[in-house]
């Protein structure tokens, strides 16, 4: 039976190819090594910082900034579950792959935030953002691998970047409904008074969704975890690499060992973070037991879907 | 008194293309008329006023009468879709971003119907918001938002969170805020609308004693004749987006002009409206030189009164009574000077009848002076009991043509 493709075939893969490669590559490659700059020196002195730091030091510090953000039990829980990272032997990859997360979700906040707050003041740049944002959440890793490799080469910087591109989205969309979701009668006080445009954003809108906001970065820094392997495909190292090399090799004990320590770090980063969104409510300092009950309770101690939907304070 | 802020032919229209509904409204076409023929909403068709230096002029209308747009449009909260707005002669709907910023900053203030104050900041930094954003640095701002806080009572509570305050408290620090920029006019949006009678009450009496200090010139919005009428120098009463009736509230209730305003004017306390001078009828004092007990008597069988004032060279000497005067003369002692009572009501032109009630439990009529302390009038106790009760009156009247209607 005829079909379509009997006739008229489109050779998108052609079409894209000499696109990225004919024209992009050559034309660009140069721009965006230059892009490729802050994010390479951002990185090199968070791992040298890291790697540099006595385990127990840093483990000290994690839990002290666990305790004064989420509370005794997190701090308990950070510093027994660092202590195992290391015995395990992953202490090293687990100080690469927090270099590489907290690099990623520094450039996701400087980018990100700026475009929410764009988004939110205008209308139309929400239009054209939203399915712009809408692909970057769905288009699946694996096809913006190819050109980032083509366009930056191989190595940590270039997963990095990927990791970017796919976290990028929640503390965008965040952003814009934390500032959308500001009471309007507050905002026209504000104007009422004589307010700038700079003074309402300042002191008025960015307090109020400052919760929402860090929700979106919460779930940036979440999803840019989910991106260690992913991102060890292109040459990233740490724990993904880990992970990456059990599997290559079937050796399920060594992806094992990886996959905790992202597990762990994931746990750590994100009560950390939740906190931190809660921040200048009243805080309760929950016991490690709390703390680990609300680990498996669903919706336990765990605030970060319902702010999706209360607006901010 | 000279014109702080004058509105020339103020109109807003919501919609697409409000110049069009412009020209329709020009062209005499009603709120309803537009709506179904283009589907845009007149909030204010065309209001004209002025609000002259240290006056509360107040509008007062149903919901949805325009009161919220009219008086965003003041502070250009709402743009304008035609007219003009002047402040001290200057048009603040020509000016522009720097310009209307400047404004905003330096002669306008605004109090809200839901208070809006910031939930992140503290009461203090709530009061200082506005000073914040001229700029003044944060020493001085804190005096003088602890100064305002003690002027509305809430000294003790400046670093409480609003949150933590009641709604009458809320609304103190919300005039707090207002005044703290020590603006030149004050917009109040329904600001006392949301809390308790009692405490309405309270807030209505505050501010009217804030306001015998301060002398701010401010345009006051309400659904609530009774408060317009305790608070309004001047009322405005508004109708589907323009004005039907401004004047005092006297005029008001005395002559209203149209059933829309007299449905209004039914149900208010008139004791708190009208004022001894509202009712007081001419002395016609007799004097202890000329008069004596025959002439007091007949001038009051041809006036019809009860008891008149005597008085000698210009000042008040008493009141004497018909029936003491003809007991008298029946006795022969016809003196007038002997029958003189000393001890009798007096009051000003600008007491509130409501006030009068023990003034004229006496029997006598009360005794109204002016500043200098000269009688300019008096007071009949069945006068001040009938403007009472014109109220019944005139309720049923309305009620009447509105079931003819
Ligand atoms: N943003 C808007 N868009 C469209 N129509 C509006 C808007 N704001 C007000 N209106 C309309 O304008 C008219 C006047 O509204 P306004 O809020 O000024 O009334 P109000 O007298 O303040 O009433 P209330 O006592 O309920 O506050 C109403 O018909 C209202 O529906
Ligand atoms: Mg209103």
């Amino acid at each position: 039976m005829w079909q379509p493709s009997d006739s008229i075939t489109i050779p998108l893969g052609d079409w894209v190819q000499v696109f990225v490669r004919g024209w992009l590559v050559p034309n660009f490659r140069d721009f965006f090594r230059t892009i490729q700059w802050p994010v390479d020196q951002t990185l090199a002195g968070l791992d040298g910082v890291l790697n540099a730091m006595p385990m127990l030091a840093f483990a000290v510090i994690l839990s002290a900034i666990a305790w004064g953000t989420a509370g005794r039990g997190l701090a308990v829980f950070t510093f027994i579950a660092l202590t195992a990272l290391d015995m395990i032997g992953v202490w090293s990859q687990t100080m690469t792959t927090l270099a590489m997360i907290l690099t990623a979700v520094v450039f996701c906040a400087l980018v990100g935030v700026p475009l929410g707050i764009a988004a939110a003041r205008s209308d139309r740049f929400a239009a054209v953002l939203r399915p712009i944002l809408d692909i970057m959440q769905t288009i699946p890793p694996f096809v913006y691998l190819v050109p980032i490799v083509m366009l930056f080469g191989v190595g940590m910087t270039p997963g990095i970047i990927a990791t970017i591109i796919f976290a990028l989205p929640p503390i965008v969309r965040l952003t814009n409904l934390g500032l959308r979701s500001v009471p309007e009668n507050l905002v026209e006080a504000a104007y009422a008074f004589g307010a700038t445009r700079s003074q309402v954003l300042w002191d008025v809108q960015i307090p109020l969704a400052l919760r929402t906001i860090m929700a979106g970065l919460n779930q940036t820094l979440m999803l840019a975890l989910s991106m260690a392997v992913i991102a060890a495909l292109i040459g990233a190292g740490g724990l993904g690499l880990t992970v990456y090399t059990g599997l290559g090799r079937l050796d399920v004990g060594t992806a094992t060992e990886g996959g905790i320590g992202i597990v762990l770090l994931a746990i750590i980063l994100d009560r950390i973070t939740q906190a931190l969104g809660e921040e200048g409510r009243v805080r309760r300092s929950p016991s490690l037991l709390e703390t680990l009950k609300g680990f498996i309770r669903p919706g336990g101690t765990r605030t970060g879907d319902d702010d999706l939907r209360r607006p901010a304070r | 008194m000279s014109e702080k802020l004058v509105a020339e032919r103020l109109v807003k229209v919501f919609g697409d293309d409000p110049d069009r509904a412009v020209r329709l409204l020009e062209d005499g076409k009603s709120k309803a008329d537009i709506l179904t023929a283009t589907g845009m909403t007149v909030g204010v068709s065309g209001v004209d006023f002025s609000v002259r230096e240290g006056e509360i002029f107040v509008v007062m209308g149903l919901s949805g009468s325009g009161k919220s747009t009219l008086i965003r449009m003041i502070n250009r909260l709402i743009e304008p879709s035609s007219g003009n707005i002047i402040i001290d002669g200057d048009s603040i709907t020509d000016a522009d971003e720097d310009a209307l910023r400047t404004f905003r900053r330096d002669k306008l203030a605004m109090v809200f119907q839901h208070f809006a104050l910031f939930p992140h900041r503290s009461v203090r930094e709530n009061v200082e918001f506005g000073l914040k954003t001229r700029g003044v640095e944060p020493g001085k701002r804190r005096v003088r938002a602890l100064e305002m806080l003690d002027q509305v009572g809430l000294g003790a509570w400046a670093e409480a969170a609003p949150s933590a305050l009641s709604g009458g408290m809320q609304q103190r620090v919300g005039l707090a805020r207002a005044l703290a920029v020590d603006p030149e006019i004050l917009l109040m949006d329904e600001p006392f609308s949301a809390l308790d009678p009692l405490i309405r009450a309270d807030m209505q009496g505050e501010l009217v004693a804030l306001q015998d200090k301060l002398k701010k010139t401010i345009v006051f919005i309400t659904h609530d004749l009774n408060e317009a009428l305790i608070l309004g120098d001047r009322i405005a009463i508004m109708e589907e987006g323009h004005f039907v009736q401004v004047g005092t509230a006297e005029q008001i209730v005395s002559e209203p002009a149209s059933d829309y305003v007299a449905a209004f004017t039914q149900d208010i306390d008139r004791g708190r409206v009208f004022t001894a001078g509202s009712v007081m009828v001419p002395p016609e004092a007799l004097d202890l030189a000329t008069d004596t007990s025959q002439t007091a008597l007949e001038r009051m069988e041809r006036l019809g009164r009860d008891a008149l004032y005597v008085q000698q060279d210009g000042r008040i000497a008493g009141a004497v009574r018909y029936r003491d005067l003809a007991a008298a003369a029946r006795g022969n002692g016809a003196d007038l000077r002997a029958q003189i009572i000393t001890d009798y009501p007096t009051t000003a032109p600008d007491t509130h009848l409501y006030r009068m009630f023990r003034l004229c439990a006496s029997g006598l009529p009360v005794a109204v002076l002016d500043r200098d302390g000269r009688l300019a009038g008096v007071v009949e106790p069945e006068s001040v009991f009938n403007q009472l009760a014109a109220r019944a009156d005139a309720g049923a009247a309305t009620a009447d043509t509105r079931l003819q209607a």
